[in-house]
């Protein structure tokens, strides 16, 4: 028993509504070692208002360079049950769609070899099994494949791809992001599983420009739904909301960016070629508007935070292309980038730096793709151009 | 050929269908809409049929136990069948109806809330902190934990102008890419790294640190007839990187770690594009085990975007519509010198024109 588990500052986790991890973490002390020397290490960071974890070490399983990171504490006599206390990071299905016996499974596998600790799911979209000693690397993941399931990447690999719900429970979907998502995960095993980049390559995939999956933010190359036909609206639900009191020309109408829309009568009007395809609208009246027909998504690259150069949003590389099974095209993409990036790229500098460091418009010509007005939100205004071309005189 | 003992590698994530509701496997693709029944509970309508999703909030670091309760209410309630979102929260995926309430009262009895949907406070993103990661300037689970105690009503009602995304990350490293939320709480550190000229000579290779330095503030030296280097510290801000490539140049500070306040960032395109966070409060100490001083600020920003933005209106748009100025004039937040871009591209943030308003 852990009746000696003195940790009263972390004891003031337990108070308040929100659920407590101190709480939760605590039901597991007794059994677990590690989760005990976890509490009572991070009881002394809370006392003494410093981390106790030593610098990541090289461990892995056998034939892989990425899924598994280590960690150690610096403190290991005075912490033995967090002296290792590596993670491993399991691929997630798309989606983070889950049956409860898949999951039962998993924490088993999790009980059997590591401190059950563990989050659902990391950063990046994997379930991160937080916790185990170099020992029970291998055999946890001999369990893992056993089940059907994977490690996810790390360090300077492809990254576990994530997506949003997509199809799967979203009318607002231009295409199938968990497909899509699944497909590169087993298109591209090796780049995620041996680390062989200049620095990390993460993948989201967003159904619709509500982009719940921040892929515009926190993505190297992110797809993006979108559709370039008309909104579809269905003009007896649009007077069911006008009817029901809601106020559709101040709450849609004049909140749309272009002013493309208008309200008469009870009918609304969207002047589609105006329209940015923003969302707002189909937002606040799910049941009279929908997404378009001609649906495809757009695709934005170089996003990242701080590190090294400063934080960058993805930027536009293609504004629109259908997104359709087997995804060739994607693929043949993303090899061009790959290569692109293998030749142009320094080590530590994601896609992103290097894009700004060569120029966009070198970057396109490198992956064969034309430029066009809708990746720039102004052209130049300094006169300093590269000419390519020129006339000599005879 | 394959045996029993063979290892198998490389098999990639199991495939997604096979945890899919048959009601949602069904109505793939072929979504109507949705409305959202009550704070936490939507409602999807399909061609051919309806789920419920009730959206409970979770602690990122939990355990097996945890997750094997959660997993039990699934049998009980949803046919077994559940989803994480984006934000850490579970969603049980509920073919009748009925099952809703008593769903959710169980949760209740067992500390759980139900929200996060819509115009709400949904479950903070974070990283590691304290609790596992060696660059930490601050704890992340603590931190939200005590946060979301704070704007606990928010997280179960819908009455905010529209969502409010907050996100916590421990470094500069930004694990969870916090830099486009609403507000975004950031570890910083605010001291030189601290040498080890003894072993930096064999853990660390000079010119990748020298090169890993944004700044150029890292320079080869010799000390005692080592190898190591030297740091400049009128070009060092804080930021890590030397430390992420060298074991030997740790930041930790416990005296000057802290946290900086960030707001108006952005993800979605909903009326206006995606924004990056903007620098609201350069410092505060860290004070655990409950950070006071952290979550008054917080929700001092949240009461005043309540009082001032129009319907619809998120932290980002809303300071775009009133000026910068008046956020600071409103919210009583102190404008410093720190508060003044000087990285690459600082030039574009400064004012070049004389609209303002006094
Ligand atoms: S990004 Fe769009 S399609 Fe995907 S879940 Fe969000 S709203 Fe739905
Ligand atoms: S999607 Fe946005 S831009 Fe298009 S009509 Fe609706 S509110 Fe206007
Ligand atoms: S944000 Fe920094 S301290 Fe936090 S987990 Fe990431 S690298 Fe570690
Ligand atoms: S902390 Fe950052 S700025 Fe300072 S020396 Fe290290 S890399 Fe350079």
């Amino acid at each position: 028993m852990s009746d000696d588990l003195k940790i009263p500052l972390l004891d003031e986790l337990e108070k308040g509504p929100w659920p407590s991890f101190v709480k939760d973490l605590k039901t597991l002390a007794p059994k677990k070692p590690m989760v005990r020397d976890l509490l009572r290490q991070l009881e002394k960071s809370y006392q003494d208002k410093r981390g106790y974890w030593k610098h990541g070490g090289l461990v892995g399983v056998l034939g892989y360079g990425g899924g598994v990171i280590g960690r150690y504490s610096a403190l290991p006599d005075e912490f033995p049950g967090v002296s290792h206390f590596h993670t491993i990071r399991v691929h997630q299905p798309s989606g983070w769609f889950y049956t409860s016996e898949a999951l039962n499974e998993l924490m088993d596998i999790w009980d059997a070899h590591g401190s059950g600790l563990l989050n659902m799911h990391g950063s990046t979209g994997d379930l991160v099994f937080l916790g185990t000693v170099t020992d029970e690397l291998e055999p946890t993941f001999r369990d893992l494949t056993a089940r059907d399931w994977d490690l996810g990447g790390s360090g300077s690999d492809l990254r576990t791809p994530s997506c949003c719900v997509g199809p799967a429970r979203c009318e607002n979907a231009c295409y199938d992001t968990l497909e899509l998502v699944d497909n590169l995960a087993h298109r591209f095993q090796d780049e995620l599983h041996r680390p062989m980049f200049n620095y990390k390559f993460k993948i989201k995939a967003a159904g619709c420009p509500n982009d719940c999956v921040a892929a515009i933010a926190r993505s190297d190359f992110g797809i993006i739904g979108i559709w370039k036909d008309n909104i579809q609206v269905d003009q007896a639900a649009v007077a069911e909301y006008v009817d029901s009191g809601f106020n559709v020309k101040e709450f849609v109408v004049d909140n749309c960016p272009t002013g493309c829309m208008s309200l008469e009568g009870k009918e609304l009007k969207i002047d589609d070629s105006n329209c940015v395809k923003c969302m707002h609208c189909i937002n606040l009246m799910s049941k009279a508007l929908s997404v378009g027909k001609e649906r495809g998504a757009a695709l934005v690259m170089g996003a990242k935070a701080p590190i090294v150069e400063g934080a960058l949003l993805g930027s536009v590389i293609i504004p629109f292309m259908e997104i359709e099974e087997p995804f060739e095209e994607m693929h043949d993409l993303l090899e061009r980038i790959f290569e692109f990036w293998d030749e142009y790229g320094k080590a530590r500098e994601r896609i992103g730096e290097c894009i700004e460091r060569i120029g966009l418009a070198s970057f396109l010509e490198q992956i064969e793709l034309e430029p066009l007005p809708q990746m720039v939100t102004q052209p130049r205004d300094n006169p300093y151009i590269f000419y390519e071309e020129y006339y000599e005189e005879e | 050929m394959a045996t029993q003992t063979e290892r198998r590698t490389d098999i990639g994530p199991p495939h997604y269908s096979q945890f899919l509701h048959p009601i949602i496997k069904e109505n793939y693709g072929k979504w109507k809409y949705h409305e959202t029944l009550k704070p936490g509970v939507l409602m999807h309508v399909g061609e051919t049929g309806t789920i419920y999703s009730v959206r409970a909030a979770s602690a990122r670091l939990i355990t097996i136990s945890f997750v094997r309760f959660m997993a039990g209410l699934a049998d009980k309630y949803a046919d077994g069948y559940l989803r994480f979102t984006s934000r850490n929260n579970i969603e049980f995926l509920l073919a009748n109806k009925d099952n809703i309430e008593p769903l959710i009262k169980e949760l209740a009895d067992n500390g759980i809330p139900v929200g996060g949907t819509n115009n709400a406070i949904s479950n903070v993103v974070h990283t590691q902190g304290w609790v596992h990661c060696h660059s930490s300037a601050t704890d992340a689970s603590g931190l939200v934990k005590v946060i979301m105690d704070d704007l606990f009503e928010y997280f179960g009602s819908m009455k905010l102008p529209n969502k409010l995304r907050i996100a916590v990350a421990c470094c500069l490293n930004m694990c969870g890419a916090v830099h486009c939320s609403d507000i975004a709480v950031l570890g910083v550190h605010r001291t030189l790294p601290r040498i080890d000229h003894s072993t930096l000579g064999n853990l660390c290779e000079i010119p990748t640190t020298v090169a890993s330095c944004p700044n150029n503030a890292i320079k080869p030296t010799t000390i005692e007839g080592k190898t190591t280097v030297k740091v400049d510290e009128d070009k060092c801000m804080y930021c890590g990187n030397c430390y992420t490539v060298c074991p030997a140049m740790p930041l930790a500070d416990p005296l000057n770690d802290g946290i900086s306040i960030w707001v108006g960032g952005k993800i979605s395109n909903a009326r206006t594009e995606p924004m990056f966070t903007k620098l609201a409060i350069p410092y505060i100490p860290n004070n655990p085990p409950r950070w006071p001083e952290v979550t008054s600020a917080i929700r001092n920003i949240v009461e005043i975007y309540v009082k001032n933005a129009k319907p619809y209106e998120r932290v980002g748009e809303w300071i775009n519509r009133i000026g910068w100025a008046k956020f600071f004039d409103l919210t009583g937040i102190e404008f410093t010198k720190y508060h003044i871009d000087d990285f690459r591209h600082a030039g574009t943030t400064y004012k070049r024109s004389v609209q303002n308003r006094y």
